[in-house]
């Protein structure tokens, strides 16, 4: 591994002997060294405390709406600006079972691109369809909304939904009428959206595996899946559990295109045909037209949830891949 | 010789081989299906005063998203200026000085979750820290939201393009007496110089299309940009509330504004990989 800045700058010098050879023009670098040393010490340590600083702000913000409704925040249905009556269990819901639904179909759709990638597609392939792929993650979000509200949806409710309805209608999940958009639309989009963060990474991981080990296997007589299934996959098991909290997070706190085609309602419902709301749907409709202290004080709380649950999520996909990337930089 | 029908283990090989090349199409076709779309609908919108008008009330047609155009490029671009400074100073400390320090490693780790952090949330920061105090909506807050986000990218980028840089240069022009901020500077900025652009692009790519960061700090106006003050016309908010009303030219419009947006987006990505690649050979 490379090591980088192994050399000794002149501030870790003793000051004294080279004052000795060469006198004011020496102590001037150092000076302007340790300046500039500190400069980026302080730029880097913005970093966290920005982190920091925002969840602390959220938590200031929406001390008064903590304090009115404690514990019972989470547990209620209620979100009634006009009676002041806020509860956040509803947007916690929508914001699991949305999140729920994309990796349902990401991770086994990431898995298979990744595999596709690395084992099948040869080389000139891969690299054209792995720079596509990534292209969908440069798509911004209301982007997706547009074709989901507009395009996507009304695909759903024509082509998808009816059918999903006769087979499977029997089940809770998928009754009622078919409106396109939904907890089910929502979930699929979101699909899409991180489906490129979970697949870049998976495929280096599964690059990352030594041929020698592969190829044991393949020399053993094993298919290309019975390799990845048995070899690739348990090897590189951290990194691929990293790389779906990765994309879990961007999951949750996915904010435009969820609030264009799920519909916008405070409920909780069966039907993933149902229109619902997640916390960041929740915030993007309505803070703009907040006014009421405790009503602004009640979408910052959805805030902080939201700030809280994707910081445990990112903590754990951070300690994952490090973990990996440690291990086999080592060399195992 | 005759092939045999696959049963057993090299059945499910097969059908494993053909649900990953699936899966890939179904990527592919996603993303041209979206740019498809895009470009079919908002071609009809984009003409001459798209780019030279202001908007016009609901129900007149006519008119444009001049406003929108500079007050998007101005948010940007006041982002940028604030972000770009700070990250390559952090990412010069991670990759040049945070050899063995705590600090460094947590400011590695704060980036990288920062990086995954909800855009919205950090809207309601810059909400609470600037519109509330200030006592109304500004691109101030907007520009800031924006640079928050912008921040970790460069920051991590930064740091991994200076590791690249072999370890020989900075001795040498230690060596010939230079200081270490100008070796920094001045040598190694100028050896990494494809891969700063890239993560500065990236940046910018990841940035220009956001819109929840700005739904409730810069807010949006139909009237000319003034100044950051006050609330800023922007692209990207003005596709939301378009797309959400029920008149048939908004809707074109924010079809028009998409494919700007896209177009934009897209161009920044693909420059910062073509000056990514020119840095690798």
């Amino acid at each position: 591994m490379l090591k980088p800045a192994q050399t000794r700058g002149p501030e870790d010098l003793p000051a004294a002997s080279l004052t000795a050879v060469k006198g004011r023009k020496v102590r001037t670098a150092v000076r302007g060294d340790q300046t500039f040393r500190w400069l980026t010490f302080f730029c880097s340590l913005l970093v966290p405390l920005v982190m920091l600083a925002i969840g602390l702000e959220l938590l200031l913000s929406s001390w008064p709406a903590v304090k009115q409704f404690g514990w019972g925040f989470f547990f209620s249905q209620e979100w009634n600006p006009v009676l002041q009556e806020f509860g956040a269990a509803s947007s916690i819901f929508g914001t699991l079972v949305s999140t729920l639904i994309a990796m349902f179909i990401a991770v086994p759709l990431s898995l298979a691109i990744a595999l596709f990638l690395v084992e099948l597609a040869p080389p000139r392939v891969s690299r054209t369809v792995g720079t596509l792929i990534e292209l969908l993650a440069a798509v911004p979000s209301i982007i997706y909304g547009m074709w989901g509200l507009f395009v996507f949806a009304p695909f759903m409710a024509r082509y998808v939904q009816p059918v999903l309805g006769e087979t499977l209608g029997f089940l809770p999940l998928f009754q009622g009428p078919p409106l396109g958009i939904g907890m089910l639309t929502a979930g699929i989009i979101l699909a899409f959206m991180v489906l490129p963060f979970i697949s870049a990474i998976t495929r280096d991981v599964f690059q990352l595996v030594p041929p020698v080990v592969k190829e044991s296997a393949f020399g053993m007589g094993a298919t290309t899946w019975e390799v990845t299934y048995k070899v690739t996959i348990p090897y590189g098991l951290v990194g691929i559990i990293g790389a779906v909290f990765l994309g879990l997070g961007r999951a949750l706190g996915e904010t435009m295109a969820v609030t264009f085609v799920i519909g916008n309602a405070h409920r909780i419902s069966a039907s993933l045909f149902a229109p619902g709301n997640t916390i960041a749907s929740t915030l993007a409709n309505e803070f703009s037209e907040a006014t009421e202290p405790l009503y602004v004080s009640s979408l910052v709380a959805l805030g902080l949830v939201l700030y809280l649950i994707t910081y445990l999520v990112q903590v754990v996909s951070q300690m994952m891949l490090r973990r990996m990337y440690r291990a086999w930089s080592v060399g195992l | 010789m005759k092939l045999r029908p696959p049963t057993g283990r090299r059945l499910a090989n097969l059908v494993v081989s053909l649900w990953a090349g699936a899966s890939a199409l179904i990527g592919m076709v996603i993303l041209f299906w979206i740019l498809y779309v895009v470009v079919s609908r908002g071609l009809g919108a984009l003409n001459l005063d798209f780019f030279t008008h202001l908007p016009t009330p609901p129900g007149m047609s006519g008119g444009g998203l001049a406003n929108a155009i500079v007050g998007t490029l101005v948010l940007t671009a006041a982002a940028t200026l604030l972000a770009v400074p700070i990250g390559l100073m952090a990412g010069i400390y991670l990759a040049e000085f945070s050899e063995d320090s705590k600090a460094g490693d947590y400011s590695r780790f704060s980036a990288n979750v920062l990086m995954g952090m909800p855009s919205i949330i950090v809207g309601v920061f810059a909400y609470t820290l600037v519109v509330v105090p200030l006592g109304n909506f500004s691109g101030y807050a907007g520009a800031l939201a924006l640079a928050i986000l912008m921040l970790p990218v460069i920051t991590r980028t930064t740091e991994d393009m200076l590791r690249l840089v072999p370890n020989t240069l900075r001795e040498s022009a230690l060596a010939l007496g230079a200081p270490r901020w100008k070796v920094t500077l001045v040598i190694v900025f100028r050896a990494a110089k494809g891969g700063l652009i890239t993560g500065v692009l990236l940046a910018v790519a990841r940035v220009s299309g956001e819109t929840a960061p700005l739904l409730f700090t810069a807010l949006n106006s139909p009237y000319w940009f003034h100044s950051l003050g006050e609330p800023t016309p922007n692209l990207t908010v003005t596709i939301f509330n378009y797309a959400m009303s029920p008149y048939p030219d908004w809707q074109q419009k924010a079809w028009g504004a998409s494919l700007l947006i896209t177009v934009g987006v897209l161009i920044i990505t693909v420059l910062a990989r073509f000056f990514l690649r020119e840095k690798k050979v």
